[in-house]
């Protein structure tokens, strides 16, 4: 075995910041999204240190509105939507598949390149004055109304756009040429089925948002007459583009997760996932239908009522296989050996977490309950429930999971039960109160509220403080563990996975040898009856 | 009453708002009892199959196929109630209003103005009479808007370019919320006012003790003569035109071939975009007034042809 590892190599910075090494374009990415997530946990703590009281007092509505704007195209484009892809994804995929590499290399690289001007072009909307549209930005506020930097917090995200379409165009195709001797697609980790279906609504759906910001950007510019009615456009219109993507958005941000739970939770109850072949299926059935509801968020608008009617079926129909795969997950418990390692806990907490947040989109897919919901804090709470308690708690669940992969060391596992412990309740005291709010009728985005919402909102805030705290502790014990903890052995939990049949952290190329599949995955029972060793 | 038994809810007071408060409560209880039965296998299994815990982990299920469509199956026709359920309370709220006591509402940043017919003009607040149905003809004077009552559970959005019909109905007399519930702009969150809604016989107090000098059709008359309007379309005029009286509500015949029915939205559209749908037999020759009027002067002209039209105002 060699001693050199994708770590040891090199240690120039030129070896880093050229490197076509998809670990270390992961670690790239990694440290990239650390940064970004921080900034847009930022300006959520500002909101909600605002929102403790009814009156304006920390900040003036000018700068409210610019905060929760910089909060949603942060969080979105700069953290959610290339979290666990681009981070998870660009470490373990060629591992899973027991390959060397993506099969675009140079590619994957030039992503992360595109990815970062985007993200600086939107930092320099941001700190040079930034922008007060939402991150929907609606027109006609956004093309004819707005006085913020709304071209170049656009431009930023449309960049970004282009890093996405790489990423997944480089998953479908690696996922498709480089599988190992004997991968067939039955035998491919869910967690690769996920983010296939991710990869094709990312090259799918991100070429429409950049069309929709183009359009948008023409009538800012030129006066061209697009969306704004006054020179002859259709406001609707824009929400309709906007939709097409975002809706499917949604879905590039939940599915990655899903496919995380999958090997988390088959991991740690030493079980093959149940129904695999229909969780596989339901990955790409949500990724089609996905694309099929996005009128869902214009039940309001003045849409035809049939429109409407169509679109409220759809969404009902696309939370079939989400149902579906919650009740795999759970029937995979049975008769397991289930571990409650810190990867395990939030595996659970994101069952819980998603759930109610897709029940709740049932509420708001309800057409005559939407009607009172939306555009509330009912929409708010729904959406974190799927994006935070769901995406980011996955998230953490993969990133704990993999980590001795990654790092070639172990955590603490005390710390890091106690942050997900503080993570899943920090998390339900912020967000709960605000599905109260929202059926009490608080509308969303407002600065300055009447009172008598004022008891929700000091929890929602107290909350935010608790769930701040906990978001901050990985970055101290993960930190602390990647230069001081305990050495990894090449297979920690004692997993079938290819990734785990090298050694912790992977050598350059990932394996000594051509690893040959010669089984269906999550084979825990037979060979791998043993426990976890990390526990 | 069974709505006050959800907690920190506080039942609708709209005839719809009954509907929707039911159907809220049935939401509520599929998603409980669907959470119940989960946390429930979870805490069992997660109890049961802890790993060191001696239990019979034999025979376990391997073929999962009638599971699979059992609950697949299970979840469409629980989804398939909710959705025929909130369509059908949906078609009732948003129904096509009833030609009654019309309020006109214009959105601008950041403010509601409303105006009854009679002329009585407010700001942030709109007075209604109890338990009768009132159209609300809203247009939006710059960005998006939406108009949202929680305590009707009641929202449209007011859209620019566009005129959006609404029918209220308040069931007891008070003050209620009416907030802007689509982001508008810098003081978004100021854009709130309130309903208050009254006994009939007060309302028509307070509709006498506002009335200002002139209805809104007297003053749309006077707009119509200002702005030339009568200088083609009134009687003996040189350039030809099609007369407006009566046209109201009776469909027109365009030279396209088509029909449209002659409603407030068509003569909104004709003010502004007058070649887009013109009447059979006459040419195109008359100027577009975009940008020329404001949305409550463009109001006040549609009701004035309205009143030519012999409906009351």
């Amino acid at each position: 075995m060699s001693e050199k590892t994708y770590l040891t190599t090199d240690f120039t910075l030129r070896s880093w910041f050229l490197t076509t090494d998809h670990k270390r374009i992961a670690i790239l990415y990694f440290a990239s999204l650390i940064f970004f997530f921080f900034i847009g946990g930022a300006a959520a703590a500002a909101i909600r240190i605002e929102l403790a009281t009814p009156q304006a007092d920390l900040v003036s509505s000018d700068v409210y509105n610019r905060l929760f704007t910089m909060h949603g195209i942060i969080m979105v484009w700069f953290f959610l939507i290339p979290s666990i892809p681009n981070t998870l994804g660009n470490f373990i995929v060629p591992l899973m598949i027991g390959a060397r590499d993506l099969a675009f290399p140079r590619l994957n690289l030039m992503s992360w390149y595109i990815f970062m001007l985007g993200g600086c072009t939107t930092l320099f909307a941001i700190f040079a004055g930034g922008v007060d549209t939402g991150w929907t930005f609606y027109t006609p506020f956004s093309t004819l109304y707005s006085n913020s930097y709304v071209i170049v917090a656009a431009a930023g995200v449309f960049i970004a756009g282009f890093s996405s379409i790489l990423t997944g165009l480089n998953f479908i195709v690696t996922i498709h040429r480089l599988r190992a001797p004997g991968l067939t697609w039955y035998r491919l980790p869910l967690f690769l089925w996920s983010l296939y279906a991710t990869s094709v609504i990312l090259v799918l759906a991100t070429p429409v948002l950049a069309i929709t910001l183009l359009l948008m950007a023409t009538e800012r510019f030129f006066g061209v007459g697009i969306f704004d009615p006054r020179i002859g456009g259709d406001p609707l219109l824009f929400q309709h583009l906007f939709w097409f993507y975002s809706h499917p958005a949604v879905y590039i941000m939940i599915l990655p997760g899903m496919g995380v739970i999958n090997e988390l939770i088959s991991c740690f109850s030493r079980k093959e996932v149940f129904g695999y072949k229909f969780v596989a299926w339901c990955s790409l059935a949500i990724a089609a239908v996905g694309f099929l509801v996005w009128g869902h968020h214009m039940f309001v608008s003045g849409q035809s009522l049939i429109a409407s009617l169509v679109f409220s079926f759809m969404s009902f129909i696309v939370a079939v296989p989400s149902a579906i795969k919650v009740f795999n997950w759970t029937a995979t418990l049975h008769k397991g050996s289930i571990h409650f390692d810190a990867p395990m806990l939030y595996a659970l907490a994101f069952i819980g977490l998603f759930t109610i947040g897709g029940l709740t989109g049932l509420f708001l897919a309800c057409l005559a309950f939407d009607v009172h919901a939306t555009d509330t804090y009912f929409v708010v709470a729904h959406f974190h429930y799927i994006m935070v308690g769901g995406m980011v708690t996955a998230y953490f669940g993969g990133l704990h999971y993999w980590w001795p992969k990654i790092t070639g060391r172990l955590y603490s596992e005390y710390w890091a039960r106690t942050a997900a412990i503080l993570i899943f309740f920090g998390f339900n005291l912020t967000f709960f109160p605000q599905f109260i709010l929202g059926a009490e009728g608080m509308p969303r985005r407002y600065h300055v509220y009447p009172p008598v919402f004022q008891v929700w909102n000091v929890l929602s805030s107290g909350g935010a403080a608790i769930l701040a705290v906990a978001y901050l502790m990985p970055l101290f014990y993960l930190g602390y563990s990647a230069f001081f903890g305990k050495r990894a052995p090449a297979n920690p939990w004692n997993a079938p996975g290819l990734e785990w049949q090298t050694s912790s952290p992977p050598p350059e190329f990932n394996f000594e040898t051509q690893p040959v599949v010669t089984r269906e995955p999550y084979q825990y029972n037979e060979r791998f009856d043993a426990e976890p060793q990390n526990a | 009453m069974w709505r006050q038994w959800i907690p920190f809810w506080h039942p609708g007071l709209s005839p719809h708002s009954g509907d929707v408060d039911l159907l809220f409560t049935g939401l509520l209880i599929a998603s409980a009892l669907v959470l119940a039965l989960l946390f429930f296998l979870l805490a069992l299994f997660c109890a049961r199959y802890r790993a060191g815990h001696q239990t019979d982990r034999d025979h376990r299920v391997k073929k999962s196929w009638h599971w699979e469509v059992s609950w697949t199956a299970a979840s469409f026709v629980c989804f398939l109630v909710l959705f025929v359920w909130g369509a059908s309370v949906y078609f009732q709220i948003y129904r096509t209003p009833a030609d009654e006591h019309d309020v006109f509402v214009v959105a601008k940043q950041w403010m509601w103005k409303t105006q009854h017919p009679g002329g009585q003009s407010e700001i942030d607040a709109l007075h209604i009479p109890v338990k009768r149905p009132i159209r609300l003809v809203m247009a939006s004077q710059d960005v998006i808007h939406s108009f949202f009552i929680p305590a009707l559970r009641l929202k449209h959005d007011v859209v620019p370019g566009r005129y959006q019909d609404l029918e209220i109905e308040v069931d007891k007399p008070g003050h209620y919320h009416l907030f802007c519930a689509e982001y508008c702009g810098t003081d978004h969150s100021g854009m709130i006012g309130e309903i208050v809604a009254m006994e009939p016989a007060d309302f028509s107090n307070w509709l006498t003790q506002q009335a200002p000098s002139s209805t809104l059709a007297s003053e749309g008359g006077q707009l119509f003569r200002e702005l030339g309007c009568s200088g083609c379309h009134g009687g003996g005029s040189t350039v030809r035109a099609p007369p407006l009286e009566g046209v109201y509500g009776k469909p027109v015949p365009l030279s396209d071939g088509t029909t449209v029915i002659a409603d407030d939205k068509y003569i909104r559209d004709s003010i502004l975009m007058p070649r887009s749908q013109v009447v059979a037999g006459y040419q195109p020759v008359m100027p577009s007034f975009e940008g020329k009027v404001s949305e409550d002067q463009l109001l006040r002209l549609v009701i004035y042809i309205k009143s030519l039209a012999g409906h009351p105002s």
